[in-house]
């Protein structure tokens, strides 16, 4: 085979390859839907974040508009101290509410942000003072059975 | 009798004390030959077209074969993942459990794998036969270095064409996977790359895939290279060390990608 086919082949080679690292980074992955570097930072307190990684999603109105970067625990309060980073385009009103909802029985753990009526808006590195902590279903069907044996109890009394 | 046993446990002591020390100074002999590599590397790539050549030996001629399985990987890996996934009602996950398992994992070591089988295999042989016909020997008295024209090369072309081949295993079979996921099955369409470009993040996971290809190509390439040059330069001998770069490639491989998944992806952070 002579040089120039050789040179050809090789070229076409590594267009495709790079080609396919495009497409893992663009379509596959989600290089331009959300840019880590850019958006900015609210923090929330919690009293339990149940089972809220870092980089779960951050979502208003059910889109994603960010991204959870840090989960600490505050030593003195003993509250869950949780840093989103939030899309620049979008702000949120002071009295914005952040909760912690799980998408279906199984599905991944979010916050959801509601929006609140005030004027004034959030600013980097401002905290969410309205929050609602995860439920924990446990403790739910703990709750649910306690208060049926109750019923249960009272019922035979009688 | 005593003294025939006692001469067996000595011989097999001496034996195995021999396969140990051998080992390590090969594993000695391979490092200082990395370096030897490095270092007449420059010399090599300044005439850049006998890389040229050796990219479109170990990659282009491996195309076939990495595009081939990556497709299939990825439609089994789509089927499989279907049935199980079904059963918790999770099957708008498929994109995401595809796309995951072949960026990380199966991508850059089942391409490292064929790529060790395709053309490090060839790689050794070539260098193995070109020791025992004498050729290498014959380049030093015509005061030409066969580190720089024949070894860095061939390594710079392994090292160059791996990335670029796990690439396209995973792309492949990510294609497969939504062939067998959307069209066969019938998973929705958004729903797959939806789901997919949710839960695939550029870094760590597409950027950590790339970086273990880079590490396998470099293992695979340096194995591949030092077996040939390392062979006994007899017929016996070149097939000896293409069976060792297959098997030892292998194992380096996979060894390798335990270890490198532990660093990038131990739990927590995800």
């Amino acid at each position: 085979m002579n040089r120039s086919a050789i040179d050809l082949w090789v070229g076409v080679f590594v267009a495709v390859g790079f080609g396919a690292i495009l497409f893992m980074a663009l379509k596959v992955g989600n290089l331009l839907t959300l840019d880590r570097a850019s958006g900015y930072r609210i923090e929330a307190n919690f009293d339990n974040i149940g089972g809220l990684k870092l980089r779960a999603p951050v979502k208003a109105a059910g889109v994603v508009i960010g991204r959870v970067e840090a989960v600490r625990l505050n030593p003195k309060t003993y509250e869950a101290l949780v840093t989103l980073r939030v899309d620049n385009q979008y702000s949120f009103s002071r009295d914005t509410i952040a909760s912690i909802n799980t998408s279906g029985l199984l599905g991944e753990v979010f916050v959801a942000l509601d929006a609140g009526g005030d004027s004034v808006m959030l600013k980097d590195g401002e905290r969410i003072t309205k929050t609602q902590s995860a439920v924990v279903i446990e403790k739910l069907i703990s709750q649910f059975l306690f208060d049926k044996a109750a019923e249960g109890g009272g019922g035979s009394k009688k | 009798m005593s003294t025939d046993a006692l001469a067996g446990v000595t011989h097999f002591l001496r034996r195995l004390g021999g396969a140990v020390t051998g080992s390590i100074s090969r594993l000695g002999f391979a490092s200082r030959f990395l370096v030897a590599i490095a270092w007449h590397s420059p010399q090599a790539l300044r005439r850049f077209q006998l890389t040229i050549r050796e990219v479109y030996f170990a990659g282009v001629l491996s195309l076939v074969i990495i595009l081939m399985s990556g497709l299939f990987v990825g439609m089994v890996l789509s089927l499989q993942g279907y049935e199980t996934l079904k059963r918790y009602g999770a099957d708008e996950q498929l994109g995401i459990l595809v796309a995951l398992s072949l960026v990380r994992e199966l991508g850059p070591v089942m391409a490292g794998l064929l790529f060790a089988s395709r053309a490090g295999s060839a790689i050794t042989a070539e260098i193995g036969l070109m020791k025992t016909t004498e050729q290498l020997a014959a380049m030093e008295m015509m005061a030409v270095d066969p580190l720089a024209r024949v070894i860095a090369p061939r390594f710079w072309g392994g090292v160059i064409s791996m990335p670029l081949l796990a690439a396209l295993f995973s792309a492949f079979g990510i294609f497969g996977g939504y062939l067998v996921g959307v069209r066969l099955i019938g998973i929705d369409d958004g729903a797959f790359w939806g789901q997919m470009k949710a839960g695939v993040d550029v870094w760590p996971d597409v950027t950590n895939g790339i970086i273990k290809s880079l590490v396998f190509g470099i293992a695979v390439s340096l194995i591949a290279v030092f077996e040939g040059y390392d062979a006994k330069p007899t017929a016996e001998g070149v097939s000896t060390a293409t069976t060792r770069t297959v098997v030892i490639s292998s194992l380096a491989i996979l060894a390798l990608d335990f270890v490198m998944t532990v660093f990038m992806f131990r739990g927590g952070g995800q």
